[in-house]
């Protein structure tokens, strides 16, 4: 028991009240679908209580990531990086003859990771914009096959951009060092991009569900609307305005900008792989979380979310990067 | 024996095939947990036995046998104690047709036995895009044990994991299909028509986890 207090002090306070407020907001969750069926009966609400015992499993391998610090979250992250691609590329226009250039794309991962692990930011920054996207091609090439090439090499990049680059962002904002003023440690700065991206995904759910008019792009995501667009913004915006200050060096014109900017960029993620799931023809990108779809599905948002909040955190305050 | 077998699916080709194929599964409630039963699937991979044996339930593992030919199973000490021993075929001596041996007696035998027969009547690994002609040794079964549920499986995209001739595998996402029981009516020409419309429909379920 001492070993696990001591732990537990050891780790930045808002940390903890941040993880206890999320079990608290999960058990009112829980709570909500135990009395819906009383509420309004006859609806099915097994997809309801599938995606909140999701949430639990989910939580509770971040949670436990956060806690033991970079080397737990870099692997986590990782492993998401990897299946989000598996997904990405299983289902995306590839020809046979790329069955190995599939494999040469798995490989970036642990480059781009390692990049991270030991802390070179400038290559990681470089690796796959820069190298993997002339590599890959070049690899391609060599294969020989030219039909649908261009489509091909330009699909291979979007994936490994948004499921690899991006995401390992997150990740990188775990190797801020100490001597920054970060109030609750790099593991905090972190835990408050996850739980607003995740807050601003489920208010835009919620007040869509409870005001939507309006569909917002009804080609692409027919359950979007403007008014689930506008609450979830100005929800999720105040919510970073009032945690900013305790996870987060940022304040003023730097807080303000990232509280207006994150939520249209979850907005932007969520829709752009809706485009793409429209244009492959699929609902979820597999059913590897039960009520939530595949990795994709659920990590849409954060794809974008993750770049944004580490660059307006690295410009407006970090030094390291 | 069976320890062995149970460990190397729990522990080794579980997790292979979750890093491998993502091991999504349609309708696992309508797998079979008692033989006799047959378990009728399309065949493109090596991958195919794998991963159907480790989406079982675990309470009905050791019950599932899949037929597979001697002639390339049975080749070889380790090939043939790897099939024996982790696998658990039932061979199909199918190299001895023409010469009018009783091909499918072990076969009924297991399912006599109140196995959990999983059987590719394609005959042999296709390219995995289009199933191809069915050969009709499952009816003959089917004719044998008309109790036996015969469940259609669906593999999609274990082909592209590792094709035919390949040698390195390519994590790439499956899914696996389970249809209905398909009914025995007692004609086998009808019962081979039903069977494969039963196999074709979960192919159109399927994601488009395939080659452009």
């Amino acid at each position: 028991m001492t070993a696990i207090s001591r732990f537990l002090a050891d780790q930045p306070p808002a940390l903890l009240w941040g993880l206890v407020g999320v079990l608290g907001a999960l058990t009112l969750a829980v709570a909500v679908t135990a009395l819906l069926p009383r509420l309004r009966p006859g609806k099915d609400y097994t997809n309801l209580r599938q995606r909140i015992s999701s949430w639990w499993v989910m939580i509770a391998l971040l949670a436990a990531a956060l806690l033991a610090g970079w080397v737990a979250v870099t692997a986590l992250f990782a492993v998401i990086s990897f299946i989000a691609l598996r997904e990405f590329l299983s289902l995306a226009h590839m020809r046979p003859e790329d069955r190995l250039i599939v494999l040469a794309a798995y490989l970036t991962i642990p480059v781009s990771y390692g990049f991270i692990a030991a802390d070179i930011y400038g290559f990681y920054l470089v690796f796959m914009p820069v190298y993997v996207f002339m590599f890959l091609p070049f690899a391609m090439a060599c294969i020989g096959q030219t039909r649908n090439y261009l489509p091909t090499a330009a699909t291979f990049h979007w994936g490994l951009m948004t499921c690899v680059y991006n995401l390992g962002f997150a990740a990188m904002l775990m190797r801020a060092p100490a001597s920054e003023a970060l109030p609750a440690g790099p593991a905090g700065a972190l835990f408050l991009l996850l739980a607003a991206t995740s807050a601003n995904d489920v208010a835009q759910y919620v007040w869509g569900k409870l005001l939507g008019r309006h569909k917002i792009m009804p080609t692409v995501s027919p359950n979007k609307t403007w008014e689930g667009f506008r609450g979830g913004w100005a929800t999720t915006a105040a919510l970073i305005w009032g945690l900013g200050p305790v996870f987060t060096p940022l304040q003023g014109v730097g807080l303000a900008t990232l509280a207006l900017a994150l939520p249209l960029a979850g907005f932007a993620g969520d829709v752009t792989i809706s485009a793409v799931k429209r244009d492959i023809g699929v609902k979820d990108t597999s059913a590897l979380i039960p009520g939530h779809g595949g990795i994709l599905d659920r990590t849409d948002s954060l794809l974008f979310t993750a770049p944004l909040y580490f660059h307006l955190l690295a410009y407006f305050g970090l030094e390291h990067f | 024996m069976r320890w062995l077998r149970r460990a190397a699916i729990v522990v080794l080709f579980r997790p292979l095939a979750r890093i491998f194929t993502g091991a999504d599964i349609i309708g696992r409630q309508r797998l079979p947990l008692k033989g006799p039963a047959i378990l009728v699937a399309n065949h493109a991979s090596h991958v195919d036995t794998l991963l159907l044996l480790t989406i079982y339930p675990s309470k009905a593992l050791d019950r599932v046998r899949p037929a597979a030919a001697a002639d390339y199973f049975l080749k070889g000490a380790l090939m043939s104690w790897f099939s024996r021993r982790i696998l658990n075929i039932v061979p199909v001596a199918r190299d001895r047709v023409a010469a009018g041996d009783d091909v499918l007696a072990p076969a009924r035998a297991a399912l006599a036995a109140g196995d959990i027969l999983l059987v590719f009547p394609e005959g042999t690994r296709g390219d995995g895009e289009e199933l191809a002609k069915l050969k009709n040794g499952v009816s003959r079964l089917v004719a044998a044990f008309p109790d036996a549920p015969v469940i259609p499986i669906w593999l999609q995209g274990a082909a592209r994991v590792l094709p035919k001739g390949a040698a390195v595998p390519v994590p790439m996402n499956c899914t696996v299909l389970v249809g209905e029981p398909v009914p025995w009516a007692g004609d086998r020409a009808e019962f081979m028509e039903a069977l494969r419309a039963a196999l074709e429909n979960l192919h159109a379920l399927a994601p488009p986890q395939r080659w452009a």
